[in-house]
């Protein structure tokens, strides 16, 4: 178990370092990154555009550039994002509290709604019952992530539950599978047919072995819930972290959209990983 | 199920056909500003009513659809061949070279899809002009989407690579890229078709995300994601629903391409 955890943790660091990389090198290469708007004010003269251009001297070198940012991360200075002109640091903490919520409560009702459906799916076993929820899940499936945060809006919906119909289509076809194949297996037929209750068939039969790979789902639906997170709240008027990362796509805030690439990278590669121990604990305790 | 496999098939070739006679339905073009009839509704002159700056928007409508018919299947080829040149030949080489390569694949995997859309396409200049941005938003969907499926093709290309023929042709006297390319390639083919075809009602989404974000294709183009734009102006769903005649047909194509595709998902997991 502890192994497994070191592993996880080393994969974790390894990739998260990597992206800041991959991150620092399109930032660096993005058109227009060693330009200033200063050096564009028509009363400075050569000798004081020379000076500009060679205090970003250092910053060319995309290595140095990146070793220079992670000290300074290190040292809890994200840097200043240039839109809005403030702290990275302070941005990313006043705003990760509501993206947190918004986030956290669209997975629980994604979750749900979808365990519920595919469970109720699988025990009342009417085609047009299943072809029901899957219609129903297929046209969110469908619709831009977008639209149904407009849609939210026009509705006057809450945030969260716009994130959640964006997760649920996509939660709901794997664990109606997953509890389709676990229900139609011999000794579950038997356990029907023997009249045992469906909650024990639940929780002593199909729960166990659906458990695990369903669990794998979620920390695929923490990362879906994080995209869904920045068109709901860029059109739904959420200040969280989304729409930090929309804004500062929309001003080109390169080094801010560089630490939040770092930032949604660690955070969807832990819930990657807690989803795969926990899974990984679940198939131990049942073998 | 087949019956509504062959009435998606027709669906879509309807509005793929439509889409593409747009310049004989609507010869005046997407641009064309009727500065007289602006925010008008529906008409017999205007089907789909007009913009706030008095553009036709059925025909705005039907040239938007078909550059998101058009270039996404574009995005969607580029894609399946970053896929079949990362995944495949990483599979068939194996070791460290597979290893890389789904690191990589791992790396971006590890990003939401619509945040890596955003923070790839902030990079790229956005006040290009309406080609460039179209060039440029489609290139992104096909150099970003190639992950999931090189992960697919890794696997089948490392199958592949300790497989019987292989080992028979390798035996022969057939090595390196020349083994690839005849024996492997030919029996990725199936995976490839797969991936290509479920990859392009994904970027169709896609373009529509972003052009709602405004990070999408730059006007006076239209295209589905642009067209969508304008449900941010309502203010309630039933006060002016010809608006959303963009949403229904974007969401009949993409169904349309799920029911098609039903059978290719199989294939490509």
């Amino acid at each position: 178990m502890l192994k497994r955890i070191a592993r996880h943790g080393m994969a974790l660091v390894a990739t998260v370092l990597l992206g800041g990389l991959l991150s620092a090198v399109l930032v660096r290469l993005a058109p227009g990154f060693d330009v200033d708007e200063q050096q564009l004010d028509p009363r400075l003269s050569s000798a004081s555009i020379l000076a500009l251009r060679a205090a970003r001297d250092g910053e060319r070198n995309v290595f140095r550039f990146y070793w220079h940012s992670l000290y300074r991360a290190a040292h809890g200075d994200l840097g200043n994002s240039i839109s809005l002109g403030q702290p990275v640091s302070r941005l990313i903490r006043e705003r990760a509290p509501l993206t947190l919520r918004l986030v956290g409560l669209g997975l629980l009702l994604s979750w749900a709604a979808a365990i519920a459906l595919a469970l109720s799916a699988a025990w009342i076993r009417a085609s047009a019952y299943d072809a029901m929820a899957t219609v129903i899940s297929g046209t969110f499936l469908c619709i831009p992530a977008a639209v149904l945060a407009l849609l939210s809006v026009l509705w006057k919906v809450p945030g969260a539950m716009a994130i959640g119909l964006i997760v649920f289509p996509r939660v709901y076809r794997y664990a109606r599978n997953l509890l389709g194949k676990a229900y139609s297996l011999p000794h579950i037929v038997t356990a029907r047919a023997k009249g045992l209750s469906e909650l024990r068939i639940l929780f002593w039969h199909v729960a166990p072995m659906a458990g695990p790979q369903i669990l794998a789902v979620a920390g695929v639906s923490v990362s879906i819930a994080i995209g869904a997170a920045i068109p709901v709240e860029a059109l739904c008027g959420f200040a969280g972290v989304g729409q930090l990362a929309w804004q500062a796509a929309l001003a080109r805030d390169l080094p801010l959209l560089m630490n939040l690439t770092i930032l949604v990278t660690l955070v969807t590669l832990l819930a990657n990983s807690a989803a795969d121990i926990a899974g990984h604990t679940l198939r131990g305790q049942e073998a | 199920m087949r019956v509504w496999r062959n009435v998606a098939c027709a669906v879509l070739i309807l509005v793929a056909g439509v889409s593409l006679s747009a310049n004989w339905i609507a010869p005046a073009g997407y641009a064309r500003q009727y500065r007289e009839a602006a925010d008008a509704g529906p008409s017999r002159q205007h089907w789909l009513g007009t913009d706030e700056i008095g553009r036709d928007r059925f025909a705005r409508v039907l040239y938007g659809t078909r550059i998101s018919l058009l270039l996404a299947p574009a995005a969607a080829l580029l894609s399946t061949l970053m896929a079949a040149l990362v995944g495949g030949l990483s599979g068939y080489l194996g070791g460290a070279w597979a290893r890389a390569a789904m690191a990589v694949t791992d790396l971006f995997l590890s990003l939401p899809w619509l945040f890596l859309l955003i923070t790839v396409r902030a990079l790229m200049p956005l006040n290009a002009s309406p080609a460039v941005s179209v060039l440029v938003t489609f290139m992104i969907l096909g150099l970003l989407g190639w992950t999931s499926a090189a992960r697919v093709l890794c696997a089948t290309a490392g199958s592949l690579r300790d497989s019987d023929f292989v080992r028979q042709a390798r035996a022969s006297g057939i090595r390196g890229m020349r083994l690839f390319w005849i024996h492997v390639v030919p029996n990725l083919k199936p995976v490839l078709y797969a991936q290509f075809w479920i990859s392009i009602p994904a970027f169709i989404l896609s373009e529509a995300n972003l052009g709602i974000l405004g990070l999408g294709v730059a006007e006076p183009m239209p295209s589905w994601g642009s067209l969508l734009k304008e449900l941010e102006g309502l203010v309630s769903v039933g006060e002016e629903p010809w608006k959303f005649v963009p949403l229904v047909l974007l969401v009949v194509v993409v169904t349309s391409f799920e029911i098609v595709l039903s059978k290719q998902e199989e294939v490509a997991a």
